[in-house]
């Protein structure tokens, strides 16, 4: 394999619900340690886009490779190996309810990877550790705060050696004085060199980190570029209006 | 015939046989009633669709015929097509079938409860739908279904007496022969009364037992 093989190419992602096409023929690519960020108003299809990258969606048109492998979702084994190796992170969280903290991450090196329990639970408590909850290995979802659970979420992705990572709003959901905690471990992240795709409406952040901004709207990319560049000289006026008012929103410099 | 040998020769050791029967009935009936419950409504939330039809044909079948008929099917109906049930065995199908049906009504409902975010979180970590409903959905529902496959086995225990029906002597039946043979109705059906009260009390502090056991942050049931 070459370092020209990108980790994630998605040809011609299409999906309908009904008779509305929510995605059009997306396609993107991207290469390792490559972050890519999706902006774009509500709607968009951004949640649906990493969705059916992760293929929690099907989606009825395209293909996708991994490292240069084609993903054979038709394959029930290739499915389940597919998003075990793509990270995802849910703008509400989705912890295991009835899990405490320490199990939450646990459970799926157990029943996916198959580690033997001690081994599991060390491997969990390792990723607890990065995200600084250690001291709250033993509580569960009900007694953790929003910013909290998104850490957990995220130790619990990162203990299955993701390839890549999708991350969908991960901070839309918490208090304002939460997602400053949430950020410096997506932050970290990428400093780890993580692949990663993230959606978010927090552009000023997101522009720090990436490496490309990728805007979209009815369910098409409508225009892809450095940070700088969308957020300032953006060829198409669709996405300077958006980038405008999303800076003014949310009190970022745009 | 006093009144006290009566009770200590005839009375107490008849129902006491009768008590042990009960007991034989309920227990595996109860056992077999809830995981076949849990079975039915999985299929029904999470089954492909021609499982899914089956499952609810099933619980419409046994909630809808009434319990005694369907002993009487179990018990008189099958030998027609050469299948012989002890008055015993005839029992405990038609119990547990029936049981099952109830507690697939309250698991259903606790299944179609849990968020659909916790499946796609299993899903998104490399789990396979029957791991994710095993190892997340299942063990959050239960906790939610826990009072009404309570009540459940509560109705188990009384509705057992029906087995007598198909000649399986067991509570209600002996004290129905007791009280036959000695007229002593009242004393008798007095006593039987009893002891099903102490089971049911029995099992309800079980059940409560079991409930506080199982009781997680973010699962307890609050008394406002
Ligand atoms: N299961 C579904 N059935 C029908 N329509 C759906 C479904 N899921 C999403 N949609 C529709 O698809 C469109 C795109 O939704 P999506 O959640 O992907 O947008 P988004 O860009 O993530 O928006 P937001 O910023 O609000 O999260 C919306 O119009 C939504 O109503
Ligand atoms: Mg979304």
């Amino acid at each position: 394999m070459t370092a020209a093989v990108p980790i994630l190419r998605a040809e011609g992602i299409s999906k309908n619900y009904g008779s509305k096409a929510i995605l059009k023929e997306v396609s993107l690519a991207l290469d390792r340690g490559e972050v890519k960020v999706l902006i774009g108003p509500s709607g968009a299809g951004k949640s649906t886009l990493l969705q059916c990258l992760n293929l929690l969606v099907m989606p009825d048109a395209g293909r996708i490779w991994l490292e240069g492998r084609e993903v054979d979702r038709s394959r029930r084994k290739g499915l389940y190996g597919y998003r075990r190796q793509v990270g995802m992170i849910f703008q509400d969280f989705n912890l295991f309810d009835h899990l405490n903290a320490l199990e939450n991450v646990r459970i799926a090196l157990v029943r996916v990877k198959k580690m033997d329990r001690d081994a599991a639970r060390e491997r969990a408590m390792n990723e607890l550790a990065k995200v600084g909850l250690q001291d709250h290995a033993d509580k569960y979802p009900a007694q953790l705060s929003g910013g909290q659970k998104q850490r957990v979420s995220i130790a619990r992705a990162l203990a299955m050696d993701p390839k890549i990572m999708l991350l969908d709003e991960p901070t839309s959901a918490l208090d304002p004085e939460l997602i400053g905690e949430v950020m410096i471990v997506i932050r970290d992240l990428v400093q780890a060199g993580m692949t990663m795709i993230m959606a978010t409406h927090q552009i000023g952040f997101a522009a720090t980190l990436a490496d490309e901004m990728i805007f979209m709207e009815d369910g098409a990319v409508i225009e892809a570029g450095p940070p700088a560049k969308l957020m300032t000289a953006a060829e198409c006026e669709r996405t300077r209006a958006f980038c405008s008012k999303i800076g003014e929103l949310y009190g970022e410099s745009a | 015939m006093g009144e006290w040998f009566y009770l200590e020769h005839e009375m107490l050791p008849a129902l006491l046989r009768g008590l042990w029967v009960s007991l034989g009935l309920i227990a595996p009936a109860a056992a077999a009633g809830l995981v076949l419950g849990i079975g039915v409504a999985s299929a029904r939330v999470y089954g492909a669709r021609p499982l899914r039809s089956l499952a609810s044909i099933y619980t419409v079948l046994f909630r809808g015929v009434p319990l005694v008929v369907q002993l009487f099917i179990w018990y008189f109906g099958l030998p027609h097509v050469g299948v012989y049930l002890s008055p015993y065995i005839a029992s405990v199908v038609a119990f547990s079938l029936c049981s099952a049906a109830y507690h697939s009504e309250y698991i259903r409902g606790a299944l179609l409860s849990i968020k659909r975010g916790q499946m796609q979180a299993a899903l998104a970590l490399g789990f396979t739908r029957f791991q994710g409903i095993r190892s997340i959905i299942l063990p959050q529902a239960l906790r939610r279904a826990l009072p009404g496959c309570g009540n459940e086995i509560i109705y188990l225990i009384k509705y057992s007496s029906l087995a007598y029906m198909v000649t399986c002597i067991e509570l209600t039946g002996e004290a129905k022969i007791l009280a036959s043979h000695s007229f002593k109705y009242t004393e008798v059906f007095l006593v039987v009364g009893v002891l099903y009260l102490a089971m049911v009390s029995i099992a309800g502090r079980v059940l409560g037992a079991v409930e506080a056991r199982l009781s997680l942050p973010g699962f307890e049931r609050h008394r406002l």
